[in-house]
């Protein structure tokens, strides 16, 4: 996104124009206080609806309601979370794991919830890693990230994580092309052409389990692959990738990639590749890859690296995709709740093309190609066009639906949400936004049925919209009631990270699923404590263990002795409670990595190298009663071959145990 | 039994926010149920019952060692880490002598509507005075109640 960016506020530059101009001039009274009550929600009650935002640069994805625009939770992904632990317990280390080793940060563009009949079914909500290409599964029971598997082949995994319609598949397209993994990749930049691939991965995902597996590549020419969607409903069995760079520009993309006055929209015939890949055609390929999965009984994640990968050659096969020309370097691909029709949005035009499916159909049929590009046919673009919208706005980015016959695009280079009609492509009302919009969402907006009551708009540049903080201003959202015939913004709040992508679906789908406690019984970390009577600390040679558990308010064993230098001291905290919204946290003066936070039920464990002799104080991070200030402890080290015993104790003053 | 989770699900939620939460209870009309009003003064309100679904609870003279067998392995991870078996105060007061303080109803109510007990109940509140912790919920099941019950009589001298 940052790319494409930097391309079109370089244009605007070149046009004299400046993103100030765009700003209305009534932007401070955009809302009026009568709306304003719309989007208020009072406390204590609950908002009507979920909204998963992507925590972009961030990494992390958010969890907002609305239409108060509350902030719930952040959830981590990609980033390690010192705040949860997250990446630093022994337990989530496993679920950053990479071919490239652990990878601590990356960038989470998308969010698309799993869907069932082509409706949003509130079970998982799905990421992807923009920067070390993988895709991430969101449990919405726990909303806790259950699953990552990464996706060789690629890099920069941007076309990501779109879902077909019972959720079959999650795909993966690369952003940027380069040499296949098994291929030798010490080779000149300048023979892109040559060299580099475009591989697009269609991820499985088991229908109870949601459990996913990188089923198939397919080897397609090397373009700049950048968004996608499923068809859905008469066009389920497609799918539609966005693509730019045409040109295979390998620099200075911002003007090499520009060239062209058409890019693609690659429609890839998913049905048939399956067809292929039970006939024996695809070839198995060596690849490294990690699947990192998160176990919910014994509260650890483990990583298996994968050996290869099933891979079919788009240009060989033939008939599993096609490019539609569309202008201006693509970026949003939406299909309609129909699935009749498909929304190209090309960043640096000044109209949307609408193409119909049908026709496309009718055009491979009809073989009404204009040649082709690498070996793939290229449709004729009036044999696939439905029409065209005329003059909607600058810059059109991205397009979500009504379910009412509706779209609704947004324009970043003019700032503003344009509602046009799908069959007469009439624009029918337009809003602005403060300012320079990317995503939108409207609650199931990019399934069969939308629930249009709200959209959001994700704005990248907020500027004199709040209080400035500094050179680093915050990103923004925005939400506008849609439920009559004129958009009328309601609110905006400041969001993480930048937001790109989210989803929306009603509260009711996931708010009585959610998990409150992890039933202590059912625990089988093979560190857990089950009660203060098996709480312990085990010498094995220099590496100690100590069983520990946590309840209000105090820590067993508390008074830890016979830690020497050159020991490695694993902590493994038990949370005894079986009540929601009580987890206990765990630190340790001077550790080197983060705070432990376990959930009730939860055993977690944190890894502790002592630096120095001395008295260590443990204590409980998150208040959890009225004597949390007393929920604490003390650890002694001594030097590499004292002959302190270990020992460990609770509510003594003398040591209780001995081994 | 639904409900009762419902209930259970809304007075945790109530705990949070400790012994001040008045003016939080209105998200749900069934709430109310767990108002923080004492119940001190209500002429309707049974204190050697309580508040709960247990009301008259037939308890055996003897005891049924196998069930109190399964009350220690329950309170050996739920209860053990606040409550001692003797009459010395840890973070909860101890057991030794609760089966003849209090009825088997109150027990059994206070165990498994433990959030409701402590906003309602005036020996619970008044034990909160001394405790100064909210008994956790531990989200025993009715069966894990009274294994716990039987566990207690035991330790009450209960052959």
């Amino acid at each position: 996104m940052k790319t494409n960016l930097t391309k079109i506020l370089a244009l605007l530059m070149l046009a004299g124009l400046t993103i100030q101009s765009c700003k209305p001039k009534n932007a401070g009274n955009a809302s009026s206080s009568g709306s304003a009550e719309k989007a208020y929600v009072a406390p204590g009650k609950y908002d009507e609806f979920y909204n998963l935002v992507s925590g972009g640069f961030s990494g992390q994805m958010s969890v907002y309601g609305l239409p108060s625009g509350r902030l719930f939770r952040v959830i981590p992904v990609f980033s390690v979370d010192p705040e949860k632990g997250y990446g630093y317990s022994e337990e989530t280390k496993p679920m950053l794991n990479t071919s490239h080793g652990f990878v601590p940060w990356d960038d989470l563009h998308h969010t698309e919830l799993s869907q069932t009949n082509g409706e949003v079914d509130g079970r998982w909500v799905f990421g992807n890693a923009n920067n070390t290409p993988r895709v991430a599964r969101i449990d919405l029971a726990s909303f806790k990230t259950a699953e990552i598997i990464e996706l060789p082949n690629s890099a920069g995994n941007h076309s990501s994580p779109f879902i077909t319609e019972n959720t079959e598949y999650v795909v993966a397209g690369t952003r940027f092309s380069v040499p296949p993994d098994n291929a030798n990749g010490d080779i000149p930049i300048n023979t892109y052409k040559e060299n580099f691939k475009g591989y697009i991965s269609f991820i499985s995902v088991k229908k109870e389990s949601g459990e996913m597996d990188l089923a198939f590549q397919i080897e397609c020419p090397g373009v700049n692959f950048d968004l996608s969607h499923a068809g859905k409903g008469k066009s389920n069995g497609w799918f539609f990738f966005s693509c730019y760079n045409t040109e295979q520009a390998n620099t200075l993309l911002e003007v090499n990639a520009s060239q062209r006055d058409k890019d693609f929209i690659m429609a890839v015939n998913w049905k048939k590749a399956e067809e292929y890949i039970k006939a024996g055609k695809a070839k198995r390929i060596a690849a490294k890859y990690a699947h990192n999965k998160y176990n919910e009984k014994t509260h650890t994640a483990t990583s298996e690296m994968k050996k290869d990968v099933l891979v079919l050659d788009a240009k060989a096969l033939k008939d599993i995709c096609y490019f539609i020309p569309c202008p201006k370097s693509p970026h949003g691909c939406d299909v309609d709740p129909t699935g009749e029709y498909i929304v190209g949005s090309g960043k640096l035009a000044a109209l949307i093309p609408v193409f119909s499916f049908d026709k496309m159909l009718k055009a491979i049929e009809g073989k009404q190609f204009d040649g082709s590009f690498e070996g793939i046919p290229v449709i004729k673009y009036e044999a696939a066009l439905y029409g065209e919208v005329k003059k909607p706005g600058l810059g059109p980015l991205h397009t979500e639906f009504d379910g009412k016959g509706n779209a609704y695009t947004t324009f970043f280079v003019s700032s503003e949400v344009v509602k046009w009609n799908i069959k007469d492509l009439k624009v029918l009302d337009r809003a602005p936004t403060y300012y320079s919009v990317g995503h939108l969402c409207i609650p199931g907006g990019d399934s069969k049925k939308p629930n249009a009551k709200y959209l959001i708009a994700y704005n990248k540049i907020t500027k004199d919209r709040y209080l400035p903080t500094g050179p680093e201003l915050t990103q923004s959202a925005q939400l506008y009631d849609i439920s009559g015939d004129k958009m009328e913004m309601i609110l905006d709040f400041p969001t993480i990270g930048e937001p790109h992508y989210a989803q929306a679906i009603s509260a009711d789908l996931i708010k009585d699923r959610s998990i409150k406690f992890y039933k202590i019984n059912e625990n089988e970390n093979k560190y857990v404590t089950k009660g203060e009577g098996q709480a312990k600390v085990v010498r094995e040679g220099n590496v100690v263990h100590v069983y520990m558990t946590s309840i209000r308010s105090h820590f067993a064993p508390d008074n830890i002795e016979g830690i020497k230098m050159g020991d490695v001291v694993y902590f493994h905290v038990t949370n005894l409670e079986q009540d929601w919204d009580v987890p206990h946290g765990f630190a340790i003066k001077g550790a080197t990595n983060a705070e432990l936070l376990i959930m009730p039920g939860e055993t977690q464990t944190m890894k502790w190298e002592p630096d120095k002799v001395g008295i260590f104080p443990m204590y409980c991070t998150d208040f959890c009663s009225a004597l949390h200030q007393e929920m604490s402890g003390y650890i002694r080290v001594s030097p590499k071959g004292s002959k302190v015993p270990i020992s460990y104790s609770l509510g003594k003053t003398k040591t209780i145990a001995k081994n | 039994m639904k409900t009762v989770t419902m209930m259970l699900a809304l007075s945790l939620w109530l705990s949070s926010c400790g012994s001040n939460e008045g003016s939080s209870a209105s998200a749900d009309s069934s709430a109310q149920a767990a108002s923080s009003e004492s119940a001190g003064g209500n002429p309707d309100y049974d204190p050697k019952r309580g508040t709960g679904k247990f009301t008259d609870v037939v308890i055996s003279p003897t005891l049924d060692k196998a069930l109190a067998e399964k009350g220690k392995a329950t309170s050996d991870v739920k209860c053990g880490s606040c409550h001692k078996l003797t009459d010395e105060k840890l973070v909860g007061p101890g057991w030794k002598g609760v089966t003849s303080r209090h009825t088997p109803a109150w027990i059994l109510n206070f165990m498994t509507n433990t959030d409701e007990m402590i906003n309602k109940d005036p020996v619970a509140q008044a034990q909160l005075e001394i405790c100064l912790v909210r008994m956790p919920n531990q989200n025993l099941s009715d069966d894990e109640a009274k294994s716990l019950y039987e566990y207690m009589r035991q330790n009450d001298g209960v052959k």
